[in-house]
C-alpha cells in the first residue's frame, strides 16, 4: 500500500474520532447547563474547553464562554481545526483522496456526513438544537465505524484505520481525565460531596460510559473506580487499556503481514505494558496528572514511530 | 491540463439558415415522421413515461451522481467545486452497422496517428516525402526534442486516443479533433451507463445494448502490454494524478479502482538507479508502467519545467533507458495539434495505404495565402480558431458574431495568419433530450476512447456530450453542456 494512502486512512480515523469526542463534550455541556447552577461553581463550559486544549484560541476569537459561542467554536468554526465541521471535512477530504482504498459504503458514510454538514451550515442557527447537532455527529461517526467494520477488507488499510482510531481515542480519554485531575488527585475521601458528583457524572458522560460504569462497578462513584474503569479496564471501550491493546493488535498484524518488525511495535508494547502493570494505587502515588501526561507523551512518541516506519515512505 | 472541454466552435444550423444556407439538420431519432430503427423502442418508453416519474428519475440520477462523488470542477470559474455535470436520461443510440463503420474509422485513425509519431521522432519519412511541412512538426511547441530518436515499447506513443466526432447525416461523420495525450471523460461514459442500468433496467432488457464496462480491463491490458521489454513477470502499473484538487480526480481514482492499480502522485514516486519506485508501507516497490494524467511539462523537473512540483526528478532518464513506460508517451501531443490535424487523412494514406474512413472537417490554413483570402472573404460564415488554443478561447464563431466582433477579429487574424485555421459551420445532428417543456432535439457530439497497445481495442460506446441550451452547439461542460449514455445495439 502507498504510504500516502496509509497516512490518509489513518487521518480519516483520527478526525472522525475527534469529531465524536467534541460532540460528546458539547452534549455534556448542554446537559449541565440545563441543571440549576445553585453551587455558584465556575461554568462547566470552561472545563470542557480545557479538555479540547483550545481555551486560548477560543478566548481570542470569542471572549465570553457562553453556550452559543462554544457551539459555534466547537461545532461550526472552520478556524478551529478540531471543530466538528473541520474534522468531518478533513476526514472526507482524506477519504476522497484514497477513494480507491475504501468500499462504497465507507465512502458513502463519509460523503453523506459531509453533504449533510453543508446543509446544516445553511440552516438558521436558531432552529438548530444542540442536541440535534451532537446526535447527528455521533450517529455519523458510528455509521462510518460500522461501515468500516462491516465492509472493509481486513488488509493493511484496515489496520491503519484502526491504529488511527485507537491512538486518537486513547489520547482523548487521557485528556478528558486530565481536565479532572484536580478533582481526582487530592484525596480519595475528598470525593462524594454533592459538588463533585456533577464532575464525576460529567466525565463519565463525556465517555458515553456512565451507564456502563454502573453496570461494571455498581455502588458509589469513587475516584479509584473511575480511574480503574477509564485506565485499566479492558471492558471499557474507551479505556487506555483497550486503546493500547488495539494498537498492539493492529501493529502486530502489520508486522506479520509485512514480515518485519519496526520500532512502532516495540513502542506500542511498552505503552500497553505500562498501562497493564499500573495499579490504581501506583497511579495515584505518581499523581494522576503526571501519569496521564506521561501517557500522552509516550503515545505521541509512538505516533511518530508509526509515521517514520509506515506513513512517511522514507524507509528504504 | 486537458479537461473535459470541447472546442466551442460548433454553430447552429438556424444561424446558417438565417443567412440563406438552409440546411436540414439531422435528427438521429426521426426521419420525417418515421422513427429511425435504432430508436424504435425508445418512442414508447418516452411516450408512456408520466411527468412525475420523469422528475423523480431525474432527481434520482442527480442524487446518484452526487453520492458516488462524480462532480466536476471548472478551472478559473470559482463557485462550487463539487458541481455536477448535467446528465440527460434520453440515450443516444447507434445501430450495430453504424458503429462498425465508426469503429473501423476510429481504429484506422489511431493507427495512423501512432505511425506518424514514431516517424516524426525517427526518420521523418512523411516530411522527406513532402506530405507535411517540416515547420509544422519540428517547430511545433508540442514536439519534444527530449525523446527524438526514442521508440517506445510496441511503437506506441498514444495509448488512449480520444477522437471527437460529429454527425451531420445518416452516413456522414466528421472528426473535429484528435486527443492523443490524456483524453478525459471516460468516467462519464462508465457512470452514465451504471446509472441508466440501475434506473431503467427494462430498457436494457428490451434493447440489446453492448456493454461498456469492459473498458477498465481493456485499459489495464493495454497498459500492461507496453511494459518495458526488460520488465520481468507481471508489470506494476500505476496512474499518476496531479492530485485531488484536479477537476478530473474522480476519473483518475475510478480508473485506478476498476483496474486495481495504485493511484499515485509525483511525491509517491522516486528514481533510484535504473528504475522508478513508489513509496509504500512495505518499502519501495518498482513501477513499470505509468499511465500519467499530467502534462509533459510537469513530468520531470530535470527535463522539462524546473518549477514542477508534480513531477519526478530523473523520470525521463529512466524512461529513455527503457526502465519505465509512460502512457501516453512524452511528445505525443504533436499529433493532436490543430494544424497537424489537417494532415491526418494524408497520414492514413501514407502509412497505411488506405483511404480514410472518417473525414476531417474541411479546414483552411490561414498561413497559406490562398486559404487566408478565402477565410477573410467569408468570416461571417466560418469558425476561426487559434492553432494552439483550447477550451474555446480566442476563437470566432462567424454566424454568431456581431459585425463589430468580426472586424476586430479580422485585424487579429491579419496580424498573425499562421496562428489560425478556419472551418465551415456544420449542421450538427440532434438527439431528443429531456427539457423543461418535455422532449426536444439538442445537438450532440461523440468522444470514443480507442486503446492502442500490443493490439488495438475500442469499447462499443463513448461519451456523448449534449448542448442543453436550445439552438446551442456548445457542448462544453463549462457552458451548459451535459452528458448522455451512448448505446451501441448488438446486431
Amino acid at each position: 500500500m502507498l504510504s500516502r494512502t496509509a497516512d490518509n486512512l489513518y487521518w480519516i480515523a483520527r478526525y472522525m474520532e475527534r469529531a465524536d469526542t467534541v460532540a460528546r463534550l458539547l452534549e455534556v455541556g448542554s446537559r449541565i447547563s440545563l441543571l440549576p447552577s445553585a453551587h455558584g461553581y465556575r461554568s462547566e463550559w470552561d472545563s470542557l474547553l480545557q479538555a479540547t486544549g483550545l481555551t486560548h484560541a477560543f478566548a481570542q476569537k470569542y471572549g465570553q464562554t457562553v453556550q452559543r459561542n462554544i457551539e459555534s467554536f466547537l461545532f461550526f468554526d472552520r478556524d478551529n481545526p478540531s471543530s466538528v465541521a473541520s474534522c468531518i471535512t478533513a476526514a472526507r477530504e482524506n477519504g476522497r483522496i484514497v477513494r480507491t482504498a475504501l468500499t462504497t459504503q465507507v465512502w458513502d458514510a463519509l460523503n453523506t456526513a459531509f453533504q449533510e454538514l453543508k446543509q446544516l451550515e445553511r440552516e438558521e442557527r436558531s432552529k438548530l438544537e444542540l442536541s440535534r447537532l451532537t446526535d447527528w455527529t455521533m450517529r455519523h461517526a458510528a455509521m462510518l465505524r460500522g461501515a468500516i467494520d462491516a465492509t472493509l477488507l481486513r488488509d493493511d488499510g484496515f489496520n491503519f484505520l484502526n491504529i488511527g482510531y485507537y491512538l486518537e481515542r486513547g489520547d482523548n480519554t487521557a485528556r478528558l481525565m486530565d481536565v479532572k485531575y484536580y478533582v481526582l488527585l487530592p484525596r480519595v475521601d475528598f470525593v462524594g460531596s454533592g459538588l463533585d458528583n456533577y464532575q464525576w457524572t460529567t466525565l463519565l458522560r463525556a465517555m458515553g460510559a456512565h451507564r456502563a460504569f454502573h453496570w461494571a462497578y455498581g455502588g458509589e462513584v469513587t475516584a479509584a473506580k473511575i480511574a480503574d474503569f477509564l485506565i485499566r479496564n479492558p471492558q471499557s471501550p474507551r479505556s487506555l487499556a483497550t486503546c493500547t491493546a488495539g494498537l498492539t493488535n493492529h501493529l502486530g498484524r502489520l508486522a506479520k503481514a509485512y514480515g518485519r518488525e519496526t520500532e512502532a511495535q516495540e513502542k506500542a508494547r511498552g505503552l500497553a505494558a505500562g498501562i497493564e502493570s499500573a495499579t490504581v494505587e501506583a497511579i495515584f502515588d505518581e499523581g494522576l496528572h503526571e501519569f496521564l501526561t506521561r501517557y500522552i507523551a509516550e503515545a505521541a512518541v509512538l505516533a511518530n514511530a508509526i509515521h517514520d516506519s509506515y506513513l512517511s515512505g522514507e524507509m528504504r | 491540463m486537458e479537461t473535459l472541454c470541447a472546442e466551442g466552435w460548433l454553430c447552429s444550423s438556424r444561424a446558417r439558415a438565417g443567412r440563406g444556407f438552409p440546411v436540414a439538420q439531422f435528427n438521429e431519432m426521426f426521419q420525417g415522421a418515421e422513427v429511425r430503427i435504432p430508436y424504435s423502442r425508445l418512442q414508447d418508453w418516452v411516450a408512456t413515461m408520466p411527468q412525475e416519474l420523469r422528475s423523480l428519475k431525474q432527481a434520482e440520477a442527480e442524487a446518484l451522481f452526487r453520492r458516488i462523488g462524480i462532480t466536476f470542477a471548472v478551472y478559473g470559474e470559482g463557485g462550487d467545486p463539487d458541481r455536477l455535470i448535467p446528465f440527460d436520461m434520453f440515450p443516444r443510440v447507434f445501430s450495430g452497422g453504424e458503429w462498425a463503420k465508426l469503429e473501423r474509422g476510429i481504429k484506422q485513425r489511431a493507427r495512423a496517428l501512432n505511425a506518424f509519431l514514431v516517424d516524426v521522432y525517427g526518420r521523418g519519412e512523411i516530411i522527406r516525402a513532402g506530405r507535411i511541412p517540416a515547420r509544422l512538426v519540428y517547430q511545433n511547441e508540442a514536439y519534444e526534442k527530449a525523446v527524438a530518436g526514442f521508440v517506445p515499447p510496441k511503437g506506441v506513443y498514444s495509448h488512449i486516443v480520444g477522437v471527437d466526432i460529429v454527425r451531420t447525416g445518416p452516413d456522414e461523420f466528421y472528426v473535429l479533433e484528435d486527443n492523443c495525450r490524456t483524453p478525459s471523460g471516460v468516467s462519464y461514459m462508465l457512470e452514465s451507463r451504471e446509472i441508466m442500468m440501475r434506473m431503467f433496467p427494462d430498457l436494457f432488457r428490451e434493447n440489446r445494448i453492448e456493454p461498456v464496462d469492459t473498458y477498465a480491463d481493456k485499459l489495464r491490458r493495454t497498459l500492461a502490454s507496453v511494459a518495458p521489454a526488460r520488465c520481468p513477470g507481471e508489470p506494476t502499473v500505476v496512474i499518476l494524478t496531479p492530485g485531488h484538487f484536479n477537476s478530473a480526480y474522480y476519473e483518475h481514482s475510478l480508473l485506478a479502482d476498476l483496474m486495481g492499480v495504485e493511484l499515485v502522485e509525483g511525491q509517491d514516486l522516486f528514481v533510484d538507479g535504473d528504475h522508478v519506485w513508489m513509496r509504500t508501507t512495505e518499502g519501495p516497490q518498482r513501477v513499470d508502467v505509468i499511465y500519467r494524467r499530467i502534462d509533459d511539462a510537469f513530468l520531470d523537473p530535470l527535463c522539462f519545467r524546473p518549477d514542477s512540483m508534480l513531477g519526478i526528478p530523473g523520470l525521463m532518464d529512466v524512461y529513455r533507458s527503457g526502465g519505465v513506460s509512460i502512457c501516453s508517451a512524452p511528445g505525443a501531443g504533436v499529433a493532436d495539434d490543430k494544424a497537424v490535424y489537417t494532415y491526418v487523412p494524408d497520414m492514413v494514406r501514407f502509412y497505411l495505404g488506405e483511404e480514410p474512413i472518417l473525414q476531417n472537417v474541411p479546414t483552411w490554413q490561414c498561413g497559406r495565402a490562398e486559404d487566408l483570402a478565402h477565410v477573410l472573404a467569408n468570416l461571417a460564415d466560418l469558425v476561426v480558431k487559434e492553432v494552439h488554443g483550447s477550451g474555446g478561447y480566442g476563437m470566432l464563431v462567424g454566424p454568431k458574431a456581431s459585425r463589430d466582433e468580426i472586424d476586430r477579429f479580422r485585424a487579429k487574424l491579419s496580424e498573425d495568419p499562421a496562428n489560425y485555421i478556419a472551418q465551415p459551420t456544420l449542421a450538427l445532428s440532434t438527439v431528443p433530450t429531456f427539457v423543461e417543456e418535455g422532449v426536444a432535439p439538442r445537438h450532440v457530439d461523440l468522444r470514443p476512447y480507442c486503446l492502442v497497445g500490443e493490439r488495438i481495442d475500442l469499447v462499443p460506446g463513448g461519451l456523448t456530450r449534449v448542448a442543453l441550451t436550445e439552438g446551442s452547439l456548445v457542448v462544453n461542460s463549462s457552458q451548459g453542456g451535459g452528458v448522455k449514455d451512448t448505446w451501441v445495439l448488438a446486431e
